[in-house]
């Protein structure tokens, strides 16, 4: 079933505002008047008495060999308490930690650095300057190495060995991986009649939050407790994995994580600096902050992309697509940090067939080390997702321009029909519901897209560059079904309690953190929706490991899809319990009680009822409770999804480039938006901003840019643009509504959408514009320099 | 956080007490006005000063647009939302609104002052090519009196100007001659970046001919640089499509841009060529509707 909404659909939709008492619909968040006032508690907020303060040495080589640390004149230094150096580190077995891929990484180097920015030593000192003047006393001593920073020639022969410390490594081999049917994908397109292929590169971006990363480790040991208030995403993931590493039992670690000022992804992975924090309490006895600055959260924290993509694909002369075909080259950077479920060593770039009916399709992937920054799955990307879309989409468009057919009309022949879900597709994702022609039906109508060519026809018999980029995206969200997909171990279940108190105002304690996308309104409106308590009467208890239930985390639209999930079978639970006993209260038996959200009340009697309030003061008070029921008001679960979600979208952008000057103005924006059921349509838009305005970034301005010495070059705001108010135009949305047949309550994650489906409609835009130059296709970021270096016949690669 | 290196600070309330401090420590010490340049510089500890000495007090004695005849005289410590709000100064120079509505951000121009980014000296700082463009010259204080000196010897090359250890730059005039006007065109990357190149030009008009033409750059080169070339073709003659496109052609081959994450060197040749081209017909257009 899918509900399409009218051409003015978006802006009757703002009606509802607040209106409702309880449920889904628009509402202003619960967690606004905290932020707006300044008063969000995050953990650089944190002041504990005693508290000493922890700054890193880093290297600024990107490939060296470590012959010396000598840290006396620091230890010298009148403030400071404690300098710990790998070596150190080492003798306590903690100098290298598992990353999040099955990989190691180095809390503190010991033998080499390699990457700019890699931990070398740290000081704890009386207070941040102290800390930070005390790293200039330490003297270390390099002998530099070649540096491998072009992925293409990480694996030459002759390529300098990064992994030296893995038993026998003699390459920078990372994996290989492979998806589809290689034999079946050659043969479709040997006797296809069009094949067009195109290198598409997905530069290394940074998520960037404007809350960079950092803890405060406070080890109590009278009472052996560990308590580390972190920037992270995934506070249960964290201390399990600490337990594991650390060998601190883990009933004995608290992991907090606070308001969070921004996550995309950047705050899932275990940075070395948490782990020195850690460090630096046990050893010292006192709680220790560290907070990074802004150019160490750039240069050393987990990036994102970073893959070279060769895309195929094959199609009939009628604009029937067969098949597509990628090889993929991934840069990994110095360790696999890459946070992604372990059988998926590639995100779930599986997906990258799209919403195309096609008959073939064959990934290979190679990933290699190289002297950069370890990560490689952050930023708002759904595990690669992201560069999927973008493969997809961008190739679509190369045979759209080789068969010189319209880009709407071409995606609308392949889309897969209504009839087709749910789909398996040729490399075994199973598409859970979709209805996608409306979606893009529904955005041509919003944009107006017969008249946009009208207009860009005009304008270009006039020299005028003006580009319609369009952009239909299947996301893949909601991991996982346990029997495919865990992070080292841990299955991706989320648990959810839900207590609903004597007086009928309720608390539900999450396993996922928000980062700012609302969960505090979200989750409260779910429950209300289930038990028809006012979202107002709802406390939502999320990051506190000691204060919620076992989870996975917030990361890849994961949270609505899976703990939402959680929240309304937990209230579903609790509604069942009401039920018992209401039919006690009211006399009655329960087949003759309906619910209305609320309320029981007697079949045909409409003045026999209860309250959910009602039913929660007898649950807690005096007399009898039916028999077999126990007292109290509250239930547990831990859900487990049968499958993942797969929100849509079509995105149409119009572009105009000043011929002069080859600057890139995106004019108009229309992003029509299908994640399921909407519970809160004024959080979804605020996402799909933010996530559109990501979009812009990424393809026009950002990059993370190394020199041929591995010298990162964006290692700040001046050098690493992010766009403002001023690059994005004002945000057109629409939507469908076609619900998850497995989710209870209908709905998708849409966290990502946005960030995946806007780039290539971006792009494509740029792309369309530059038509009369004859450019098919141009790399990300298009800033004016590039575009004007497509509009001379020769684009390059960034990297 | 970034932190800087531990240094000390003196606020100080006259143009003598600055000169004095300096004086007495050399170049160990730097002036600091709006700070949006030094500070960052100082937490990135890319610059390490013993003593910073804040002039800020003095912006009530140096924050001033003064018209007079002939003559427009700008305070050092005028800062740039004072440059962009002025409307007598918009009247005379336009170039100075265009340019200010490009520079940075509210926050930055709230601080920033013209005199803090002359002796910033950054080849790509905008009010440095205003400045040449219109012609400007700079007053230099020092602990023997004042001196005078032209925007051409004003900025010795990136990052280095004609004042002294012990000298501050109080004041800069521009001279006003009838019949003139001006513009001011940047492409950046993003608002508030850094200029990719942005260029400046000046034209008076005599009757239907050009008395005089001053083209500025910014960005493709170790200084902003003025080009008399351009002025030499344009003397004389009437404006035009045609004599704009040859003034492009010497602001492109005048200009020695360098690749970097902002542009290709031949992007900036070309943008050099593009801008002028716009600014002098932005220019020209102006100057016709003042003597219309």
């Amino acid at each position: 079933m899918t509900t399409t909404v009218p051409a003015d659909g978006h802006r009757t939709a703002f009606v509802d505002n607040d209106q409702k008492p309880c449920g889904h619909g628009r509402m202003l968040r619960k967690e606004d008047p905290r932020f707006v006032r300044g008063k969000g508690r995050y953990v650089d907020d944190l002041q504990l008495p005693g508290m000493l303060h922890l700054a890193i040495l880093r290297s600024p080589l990107a490939h060296a060999r470590l012959l010396s640390v000598d840290t006396s004149l620091a230890e010298a230094h009148p403030k400071v308490r404690l300098v710990v150096t790998g070596a150190m580190l080492a003798e306590k077995g903690l100098a290298w930690m598992p990353t999040l891929s099955g990989d190691v990484q180095a809390v503190l180097a010991t033998d080499k650095v390699r990457f700019q920015g890699q931990e070398v030593a740290f000081v704890v000192a009386e207070d941040r300057y102290a800390a930070r003047d005390a790293l200039e006393l330490i003297d270390v001593e390099y002998e530099p190495l070649d540096p491998v920073i072009d992925v293409r020639t990480a694996l030459a022969p002759d390529a300098p060995v990064i992994r030296d410390d893995l038993e026998g490594k003699q390459d920078n081999h990372c994996f290989d991986w492979e998806t589809g049917d290689a034999a079946e994908t050659d043969a479709v397109f040997a006797r296809a009649d069009v094949v067009v292929k195109e290198d598409i590169v997905y530069p290394r971006v940074h998520p960037a939050p404007m809350e960079t990363c950092g803890a405060v480790a406070d080890y109590d040991a009278v009472d052996g407790k560990l308590t580390l208030w972190s920037t992270t995403q995934a506070p249960h993931a964290h201390r399990t994995l600490y337990a594991i590493v650390a060998g601190l039992p883990e009933h004995k670690i608290r992991v907090v994580s606070p308001d969070i000022g921004g996550g995309f992804g950047n705050k899932v992975p275990i940075y070395p600096g948490y782990v020195c924090a850690i460090v630096g309490s046990l050893l010292t006895g006192k709680p220790v902050k560290w907070m990074e600055d802004r150019s160490e959260n750039l240069i050393t924290t987990g990036f994102a992309r970073d893959y070279i993509m060769r895309g195929e694909i094959a199609a009939t002369r009628e604009g029937k697509i067969l098949a597509v075909r990628t090889h993929v080259l991934a840069d990994h950077g110095a360790f696999n940090g890459t946070a992604a479920p372990v059988k998926y060593p590639a995100g779930f770039f599986g997906v990258f067939t799209g919403s195309y009916d096609i008959e073939a399709a064959y990934c290979k992937m190679t990933a290699a080390y190289t002297n950069k920054a370890p990560g490689g799955v952050a930023y708002a990307c759904s595990f690669r997702i992201t560069e999927a879309v973008y493969l997809i989409e961008r190739i679509v468009d190369c045979l759209a321009y080789e068969l010189g057919v319209d880009p709407v009309e071409l995606r609308m022949k392949n889309l897969i029909r209504p009839e087709q879900f749910p789909y398996r597709t040729k490399t075994g994702w199973v598409y859970d519901s979709g209805n996608y022609a409306p979606t893009m039906e529904l955005a041509t109508q919003l944009a107006g897209y017969a008249e946009l060519r009208a207009e860009q026809a005009e304008k270009r018999v006039r020299g005028e560059l003006m580009g319609i980029g369009v952009s239909f995206f299947t996301e893949a969200v909601g991991a996982g079904p346990r029997k495919d997909m865990d992070i080292l171990g841990l299955g991706m279940a989320d648990g959810c309690e839900l207590r609903v108190h004597p007086t009928g105002k309720a608390v539900v304690r999450l396993s996922v953190q928000s980062q700012g996308q609302g969960h505090e309104t979200t989750f409260a409106q779910i429950v209300a929706e289930e038990l028809g308590i006012p979202p107002q009467d709802i406390e939502v208890v999320h990051g506190d490991t000691d204060q919620t239930p076992f989870g996975l985390g917030t990361y890849g639209s994961r949270s609505t899809p899976v703990s939402g999930a959680a929240a309304a079978l937990v209230a579903r639970k609790v509604r069942d319990k009401a039920r018992l006993i209401a039919s006690s209260m009211l006399e009655v038996s329960v087949a003759d009680l309906e619910w209305e959200k609320g309320s029981f009340r007697v079949a045909g009697d409409p003045k026999a009822s209860v309250t959910i309030q009602d039913i929660a003061m007898r649950a807690h008070g005096a007399g009898d409770l039916p028999d077999g029921v126990e007292g109290g008001l509250e239930a547990q679960i831990c859900y487990n999804p049968e499958n993942l979600t797969y929100p849509h979208g079509a995105y149409i952008c119009v572009v105009d480039i000043d011929p002069g000057t080859a600057k890139v103005t995106v004019r108009r924006f229309v992003a029509v938006d299908d994640c399921g059921t909407r519970i809160n349509p004024m959080i979804i838009e605020g996402q799909v901003h933010g996530g559109l305005t990501d979009g812009v970034g990424m393809a026009l301005m950002e990059m993370i840019a190394f020199d041929e010495d591995g010298n990162c070059l964006s290692g700040s705001l001046m050098d690493y643009l992010i766009p403002t108010s001023l690059e994005v135009p004002d945000w057109e949305t629409g939507f469908t509504v076609t619900p998850s047949p497995h989710h209870p309550i209908g709905a998708k994650g849409v966290g990502e959408s946005a960030t995946v489906g806007s780039p290539p409609a971006i792009v494509n835009a740029v792309v369309d514009a530059l038509k009369p130059f004859g450019v098919r296709h141009a790399d990300m970021p298009l800033t004016p320099s590039r575009v004007w270096e497509a509009m001379q016949g020769r684009p390059t690669p960034p990297i | 956080m970034q932190v800087p290196a531990p240094f000390e600070y003196q606020r100080v309330h006259s143009v003598g007490e600055a000169i004095a401090l300096l004086d007495r420590l050399g170049d160990t010490a730097r002036l600091v006005a709006g700070g949006h340049s030094l500070i960052p510089m100082m937490k990135l500890r890319l610059a390490n000063f013993e003593y910073l000495i804040d002039i800020n007090e003095l912006h009530h004695q140096l924050g001033y647009i003064r018209v007079e005849s002939g003559l427009i005289r700008i305070g050092a410590m005028t800062r740039h939302r004072e440059l962009l709000e002025s409307d007598e100064l918009a009247a005379a120079f336009p170039i100075f609104r265009d340019a200010e509505r490009v520079i940075a951000d509210p926050v930055v121009r709230n601080r920033g002052t013209l005199g803090g980014s002359l002796c910033q000296a950054d080849p790509s700082e905008d009010l440095s090519a205003v400045c040449t463009t219109l012609g400007a010259s700079c007053v230099i204080q020092g602990l023997d009196g004042e001196r005078v000196v032209s925007m051409e010897d004003f900025h010795r090359g990136p990052y280095e100007t004609a004042v002294g250890d012990a000298e501050m730059l109080t004041e800069v005039r521009f001279p006003v001659r009838p019949g003139g006007s001006s513009a001011y065109e940047k492409v950046e990357r993003r608002a508030g970046d850094w200029a990719v190149v942005s260029a400046g030009a000046a034209v008076w008009l005599d009757g239907g001919s050009i008395a005089d033409a001053r083209v500025g750059l910014a960005a493709v080169g170790p200084n902003t640089a003025g080009i008399p070339g351009i002025a030499d073709i344009m003397r004389g003659r009437a404006p035009g499509e045609e004599l704009y496109a040859r003034a492009g052609q010497i602001a492109a081959e005048a200009c020695s841009p360098v690749t970097d994450r902002r542009g290709s060197a031949e992007y900036k040749r070309h943008l050099a060529r593009e801008l002028t081209v716009r600014v002098l017909r932005r220019a020209v257009a102006r100057a016709g509707r003042q003597e219309a």
